[in-house]
């Protein structure tokens, strides 16, 4: 077994193989394609022996891995005619949620998700991802218009958490996010959750929750980020890797809670490094869940939802 | 509160601790509110202090397996010893002015007010016998927000109890929130935002994300009065701030009003 002290040095090494792969490619090398596959297997083995290795922190760099496939990458891979809508019709529009309409598998649907950054510039347009109330009540509004025309609701999960700002406060954050998860219960139209990368509290759950939860299986769901876990709890930011280790959000913990529905495999080394075959695998899960669920009444989804998150939580009863 | 003195936290005036209960735990002075237990609660809002407590044989446990400085086993534990309540949360069946009503009230002193499992559960509970008995549903909130110790599963109870006031939207059932010091996080976005009326007592800090949080992401200093109950009426967020001595006559005018009952002489 090999210890891993940090994901990103692990990554290095791996992305030191794939250069050496890239460099074979382009070569005239007899032995090109055997050479290429030894290398693959290489990878494949480095990653399988660190794979199940990996600690809740490494995990977390790799949900918040600056590459990580976001939000508009799924869009442009999973949907064509993707249409952008803008603002919650109260007080303005929020960069860091999208939402929006297009064609998935030949059908119309509404997609919401949050949106980090690539570069600086775009991060900081984004807020990090770090949603503001105008971003759950344009959520919102997009989910009743999916309604209003009976189409199916996917929603993609990125996100540290709520903006922890002045205004944010002021345009009242707790009651968008509450206000989404009742009015959530409600829909008629199927609503599927796909966390994609990070799961981060109130700001993930309001859009966060619905018929079923999928699960890139390198992501997490928590209540709370590992950095303010570690200054509540521990009183001492840098115990980060213990409260990434108490919190248990990782996809497998959350399958064994019943929260999840289905985790959805990621290549090795994580989602992004082979976008290709993330897309290809967000697609089958989402699609076979979406299939199933179409198949059913509004009435069974509604009640099978309220069954769903009834169910969650444990305690004794004497 | 031991012993015959206290000081006000507010006003910071020695006071004759009987003065402040005889005043339902108000500062006499300079009318600061003082949190209440959630016994208190039950005793000062229902006719004559009387209801029966239900849903008392629910009880915590450790799923996560959660050990900060302390493991919540214990933590748990010594909540429980201290506060003589099984969780953070009392539900009761009563009346109001002679209407039945079910009412949860919150209590701080178990581990901040958080709401876990069995705070979820049991505020489903009482929404759920609402709308079986075709009875208006009462919560005072006073929460820290939802409970790391039980990690996701705290998380979801958000939905799990909004799911809840869904079905009371759909039952025609009045649902009235009252926001007491302190009311934030997860308990504030679900059911305490969620009331068909939120009503907030004076001063009370309400928000959703912690005012030391937000100060620290900022880097500025918090303008005064943020996220306070009067801060929170004035940016549309209550319906209304009322004090601790209306609380009771307040709620009754709702319940009349919202159930079309008008007082008879």
């Amino acid at each position: 077994m090999k210890e891993i002290k940090d994901f990103y040095q692990l990554e290095k090494d791996i992305a030191a193989l794939k250069a050496e792969i890239d460099k074979i490619q382009e070569s005239d090398d007899q032995d090109k394609r055997k050479k290429i596959e030894d290398l693959r297997a290489k990878i494949k083995d480095e990653w399988t022996q660190i794979g199940a290795n990996l600690s809740p922190v490494h995990i977390v760099q790799i949900a918040r891995h600056p590459k990580r496939p976001y939000t508009l990458d799924y869009l442009e891979s999973l949907t064509t005619d993707f249409t952008e809508l803008h603002g919650d019709r109260r007080a303005g529009d929020d960069p860091a949620l999208i939402a929006g309409f297009g064609f998935y598998h030949g059908r119309t649907a509404a997609f919401i998700g949050h949106q980090k950054g690539r570069t600086t510039r775009q991060r900081l347009a984004r807020n990090f991802g770090q949603p503001n109330p105008e971003g759950y009540r344009k959520a919102l509004r997009v989910m009743k218009l999916a309604e209003k025309f009976g189409f199916p609701v996917i929603t993609l999960i990125d996100t540290p958490g709520a903006n922890p700002g002045i205004q944010a406060e002021e345009k009242g954050q707790a009651e968008a996010i509450a206000y989404n998860l009742k009015e959530i219960a409600k829909l008629r139209v199927p609503v599927i959750n796909v966390v994609i990368g990070e799961g981060g509290s109130g700001g993930a759950l309001a859009i966060g929750v619905g018929d079923a939860i999928l699960m890139l299986e390198h992501s997490f769901y928590s209540v709370i980020s590992t950095e303010g876990c570690a200054a509540i709890l521990w009183k001492d930011q840098s115990a980060v890797d213990l409260a990434a280790e108490n919190l248990r959000f990782l996809s497998k913990d959350l399958m064994e809670f019943g929260v999840v529905d289905t985790v959805i495999p990621e290549p090795p080394g994580g989602a992004h490094v082979d976008y290709e075959l993330t897309y290809k695998n967000v697609d089958k899960y989402l699609h076979t869940t979406l299939k199933k669920l179409e198949k059913k009444t509004p009435e069974e989804r509604i009640q099978e939802r309220y069954q769903k998150f009834r169910k969650i939580g444990v305690f004794t009863e004497k | 509160m031991t012993g015959i003195w206290t000081r006000c936290n507010n006003c910071r005036r020695i006071l004759y601790k009987q003065d402040i209960l005889d005043n339902l735990f108000i500062c006499p002075e300079c009318n600061f509110h003082f949190r209440l237990s959630a016994i208190d609660r039950l005793n000062m809002l229902f006719d004559l202090g009387q209801y029966e407590l239900i849903d008392q044989d629910i009880f915590p446990e450790d799923p996560l397996g959660f050990k900060d400085t302390k493991s919540y086993a214990v933590r748990l534990k010594e909540n429980i010893k201290k506060t003589g309540l099984s969780d953070a949360v009392l539900n009761a069946v009563g009346t109001m002015d002679g209407i039945r009503i079910i009412m949860s009230a919150m209590e701080f002193a178990f581990m901040g007010g958080s709401m876990g499992s069995v705070v979820g559960e049991k505020i489903t509970r009482a929404f759920e016998r609402a709308l079986e008995e075709n009875i208006p549903a009462v919560v005072i909130s006073s929460s820290g927000g939802a409970r790391m110790q039980e990690g996701i599963l705290s998380l979801m109870q958000l939905m799990k109890t909004s799911s809840a006031i869904a079905n009371l939207d759909k039952g025609g059932i009045p649902y009235i929130s009252v926001l007491t010091d302190p009311t934030t996080g997860g308990v504030t976005a679900s059911y305490a935002m969620l009331g068909d009326i939120n009503i907030a007592e004076p001063n009370s800090l309400i928000g959703f994300a912690g005012p030391r949080v937000i100060e620290q992401t900022i880097k500025e200093k918090l303008p005064k009065g943020f996220q306070r109950s009067e801060f929170l009426l004035h940016h549309g967020m209550l319906d209304d701030v009322v004090e601790r001595r209306n609380l009771r006559s307040y709620i009754i005018r709702v319940l009349r009003l919202f159930l079309n009952k008008p007082r008879t002489e």
